[in-house]
């Protein structure tokens, strides 16, 4: 018996996936009782509260810990004069998903918000107040932000361990060939995840092990990060995680903050609650990086490119390396016989960026829709048309074959959907009712379909029910929901017979919730377990004289609603809980493994694809801008649950309208501090700023990236909305961004 | 010093000797009561995660002081539904899928039911649109919240009407 069971090919699922049921945990989440990391409180429990730096570079000189501890109810407080020694040197790059981060190991400051103090007290109130009363003293530095003072370097990777620089073909031969170059500079802003619920975590020692309550994408993952500072092995890392109030990658990566709280539980022993504050949520914890882009493309007198050129200068911060893959964005979407993707970097006084919600392709799909719409407008074409002629039938980067692409039906769907056809090609030209400028315009969405490494476990129980087990992460995605019905169809159970049990480090490692590969992970790791379960009890049935299925080949049997019948004759069958009561078994568990081979990896281009179409009205003499609608239309594989896979594409799109309209970080140059760093500040999209959304989805067969034929959603609505957007800006009033987000300034 | 105080919450008298006057509605709800339903997403009146009904009226909880509801009838979401189901904004939202990760979603909901009470019928998206306005939602989950809190306004006139 494998331990670990991977499908080999194409399955064909039950009756579960592919249903729009409501989410199973929306019962807890509708009526309150759904338990969130900061929604904890053990006995005994001490509030943390960490005090920012207050300029962007430098040193801190004092702190007034006095004031501080003479506070009522201040128990403790850490700074870089008392912090105890960690095994773990915070500055070393010890794991792909550790950032250097900010533990008090000095008193440098290399960005503002960073901490430079830990208070503890009996209440939060108390822990706030103290934290105020340290009143850091500091000898600032000149900062170093924006592109015009960032210190300029070479990249050595992009992402996450990507190269910097990719080419294909003769860049100079295609532009030499082309009738026309366009050329577009395009920056984006320094952007901020803000998932509505702050990162948290309370940390407690019990013998030994630390147990933590912690928002966490990658949940087993993530337990040697912690374990390696405090010299304990991985195994006594407990981390909970059943619900994330969204994490948009910020909750993947371990951060300072949550190594602080553990320390000062080990310190005090005593359990410690952290919570960042909405300001604080702007530093420690990742963001999406600033981008300067350039892009050239070469088109023949047809329409179609002869050679892309899209550079990124990428912003980071001054001690770490994260840069947004922008450029990369070219490699895949459009077919070119030259390609150049490059990127350097910037270094900036900033805490250091990560990945958000589509990185890379996000920034680099905005400017290189807005750069597509362009050079559609110069060489004389409809930009649906444009996108048509550029048509790639092949994976520009490697030559390979799509493993599925339905982009051709998405253009077809979206257009029609949206009533595209009729578009005038010159900007200005459409007023609504109440004189409003309109505009219209498109772009193509396109993002990876990888996947990560996960394990599960589904256990047959006596009664016919299943127990199934994997550690996955629900930040709203819908993991609860979605897994559990790919394991009820590996079970040949019905989803009310499944017991899901997830969130939880103690359970087979469930992969990354991140690279919108989840579900295709983790789910694939659900229906093989499932499977492996049920070719057991088929085998015990099969060679088991009193089973109807006696002497019948694996091969016949067929496992459907806790009921296992031959292939073609349904009168011989009997019950799960039948073939486990005569083999005198209380439980048969299943293992499996949820992966992609190599081979498989190297066989074909994976990608979800879609396009989207936006209207905006635009008031002729104020310039605000409305989006008016946004239709999407998107092939990403097998769905397995559309009501949520919808509820993924809306949230992209939604993501997408605040790209391209209204999220930027706004940094004082003197001081370096964040002047936006809140909500009223910092704009995210709200429910009035959007009139009328839709997200068709191209039903998409695909048997190369997995088993299940499972794409990903999660990431997809945001690249492409971005440039719909701004290019129908310019159909509306003959400007083209040139930076994000398009403002009424932009338009006057 | 001790400040004394009597509300009610979710039909359950407390009396409660406060010793700390900074604390917050909130704070008081979700670290001294234990109803940790209601959240926290920016404690700024920002977001609008911590919404309640106080004396039938939604209130930021982050932005009142606890003293200062002395006397106050307050609901919160583990109150909001009836003994035997779903408030109908509750039903709507898991029927429209109005929430993702659910962080937001107390606060949609109080704000929803405060938002019917006050007499929006449904009949306008728009309005209803703006009225949700003060409660981000970063999953992004505006379509399926418009739709719900119209669903819920129109069976709650349709009821009063019956
Ligand atoms: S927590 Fe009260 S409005 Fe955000
Ligand atoms: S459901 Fe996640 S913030 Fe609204």
């Amino acid at each position: 018996m494998p331990d670990d069971f991977a499908p080999a090919s194409h399955v064909r699922l039950g009756s579960n996936s592919g249903q729009p049921q409501t989410r199973l945990d929306g019962l807890a989440k509708i009526t309150g009782q759904a338990t969130y990391a900061a929604d904890n409180a053990p006995e005994g429990m001490l509030w943390a509260v960490y005090a920012g730096a207050p300029a962007g570079r430098g040193r801190v000189a004092s702190l007034d810990t006095g004031a501080a501890l003479a506070h009522p109810g201040v128990v403790h407080v850490i700074t870089p004069q008392n912090r105890a020694e960690l095994q773990q040197d915070p500055d070393a790059r010890a794991h792909v998903f550790a950032w250097k981060i900010d533990i008090l190991q000095s008193e440098t400051i290399r960005y503002a918000g960073a901490p430079v103090a830990l208070v503890l007290a009996e209440t939060l109130e108390a822990a706030t107040e103290g934290a105020r009363l340290l009143a850091p003293e500091v000898e600032p530095l000149p900062v170093r932000i924006g592109f015009d003072d960032g210190e300029p370097f070479e990249a050595a990777t992009v992402g996450i361990g990507a190269n910097p620089a990719t080419s294909v073909g003769d860049l100079e031969a295609g532009f030499a060939a082309a009738e026309r170059i366009t050329e577009v500079e395009i920056e984006t802003p320094p952007q901020y995840h803000n998932a509505m619920e702050p990162h948290a975590i309370v940390a407690q020692w019990q013998d030994g092990r630390l147990v933590i309550d912690t928002p966490n994408q990658a949940i087993v993952m993530s337990r040697p990060l912690f374990a390696e500072y405090f010299g304990i092995a991985p195994e006594d890392v407990h981390i909970r995680s059943p619900y994330l109030g969204g994490g948009f990658g910020s909750k993947a990566i371990l951060n300072g903050p949550q190594i602080l709280a553990c320390l000062a539980a080990r310190e005090t022993g005593r359990p410690v609650k952290l919570v960042l504050s909405r300001a604080q949520m702007y530093g420690p914890v990742g963001h999406r990086g600033a981008t300067r882009q350039t892009l050239r493309l070469g088109t023949d007198a047809e329409g179609r490119l002869t050679a892309l050129a899209h550079h990124s200068v990428s912003a980071t911060s001054s001690f770490d390396d994260f840069l947004e893959p922008a450029a990369n964005a070219s490699l895949n979407t459009y077919a070119s016989p030259a390609i150049s993707a490059s990127h350097s970097g910037s270094r900036w006084d900033i805490g250091t960026p990560g990945p958000m919600r589509a990185p890379g392709e996000a920034t680099g799909s905005a400017a290189l829709e807005c750069a597509m719409d362009e050079a559609a407008e110069a060489a004389g074409l409809d930009p649906l048309e444009f996108r048509l002629r550029n048509y790639a039938e092949t994976d520009p980067a490697t030559g390979r074959a799509f493993s599925s692409k339905a982009l051709r039906e998405c253009y077809r769907l979206g257009a029609e959907r949206f009533g595209w056809a009729g578009r005038p090609m010159a900007p200005g030209q459409m007023r609504d009712a109440k004189g409003r400028l309109l505009g219209w315009g498109m772009g193509t969405s396109l993002f990876p379909a990888p996947m990560s490494q996960a394990l599960a476990r589904a256990t047959l129980r006596a009664d016919g029910s299943a127990l199934v087990e994997t550690a996955a992460a629900d930040m709203g995605q819908g993991a609860w929901t979605a897994l559990a019905q790919i394991a009820a169809d590996g079970l040949g159970l019905d989803l009310a017979q499944v017991e899901f049990r997830s969130g939880d480090s103690e359970l087979p490692d469930g992969g990354v919730a991140g690279g919108s590969g989840h579900t295709a992970t983790a789910g694939s790791a659900l229906f093989s377990a499932g499977q492996d379960a049920v070719a057991q009890l088929v085998r015990l049935a099969v060679e088991d004289p009193a089973s109807p299925l006696h002497g019948a080949g694996n091969q016949a049997v067929r496992a459907q609603g806790g009921r296992l019948m031959l292939e073609g004759d349904p009168s011989r069958s009997e019950s799960y809980a039948a073939v486990l009561a005569r083999a005198g078994l209380e439980t048969l568990a299943g293992n499996g493994r949820g992966a992609r081979s190599p081979e498989a990896a190297g066989a074909h281009a994976m990608f979800s694809h879609g396009a989207v179409f936006a209207e905006v009205a635009v008031d002729p003499d104020l310039f605000q801008i409305r989006v008016t609608r946004l239709v999407g239309a998107f092939a990403a594989g097998r769905i397995i649950n559309p009501r949520l896979a919808e509820s993924q594409l809306f949230g992209g799109m939604v993501w997408g309208l605040g790209f391209a309209l209204q999220e930027e970080a706004v940094h004082d140059r003197r001081s370096g501090r964040l002047v936006n760093g809140d909500l009223a500040g910092y704009h995210v999209p709200v429910n009035a700023d959007l009139a009328s959304i839709e997200a068709l989805t191209v039903p998409e067969e695909d048997p190369f990236v997995n088993a299940l034929g499972v794409k990903g959603v999660g990431e997809l609505g945001i690249t492409g909305t971005v440039g719909a957007i701004a290019n129908a800006v310019w159909h509306a009033t003959g400007r083209r961004a040139r930076r994000f987000p398009v403002m009424i300034e932009d338009l006057l | 010093m001790t400040f004394s105080i009597t509300l009610t919450v979710n039909g359950t008298p407390h009396h409660l000797a406060l010793d700390d006057m900074r604390v917050t509605l909130l704070d008081l709800l979700r670290d001294r009561l234990g109803l940790t339903g209601t959240k926290k997403g920016c404690d700024r009146g920002q977001c609008g995660a911590c919404t309640v009904l106080v004396n039938g009226q939604r209130l930021n909880a982050c932005l009142a002081l606890a003293v200062q509801q002395d006397g106050a009838e307050i609901v919160t979401i583990e109150g909001l539904a009836p003994a035997d189901g779903l408030h109908p904004v509750q039903a709507a939202f898991l029927e429209h899928d109005a929430f993702q990760c659910g962080y937001c979603t107390p606060g949609q909901i109080m704000s929803a039911a405060g938002l019917i009470a006050e007499g929006e019928d449904g009949a306008d998206i728009e309005r209803i649109r703006e009225g949700m306005s003060g409660n981000i939602c970063r999953c992004g989950a505006y379509r399926g919240i418009s739709l719900a809190v119209a669903e819920a306004a129109r069976k709650a006139k349709t009821e009063a009407g019956a």
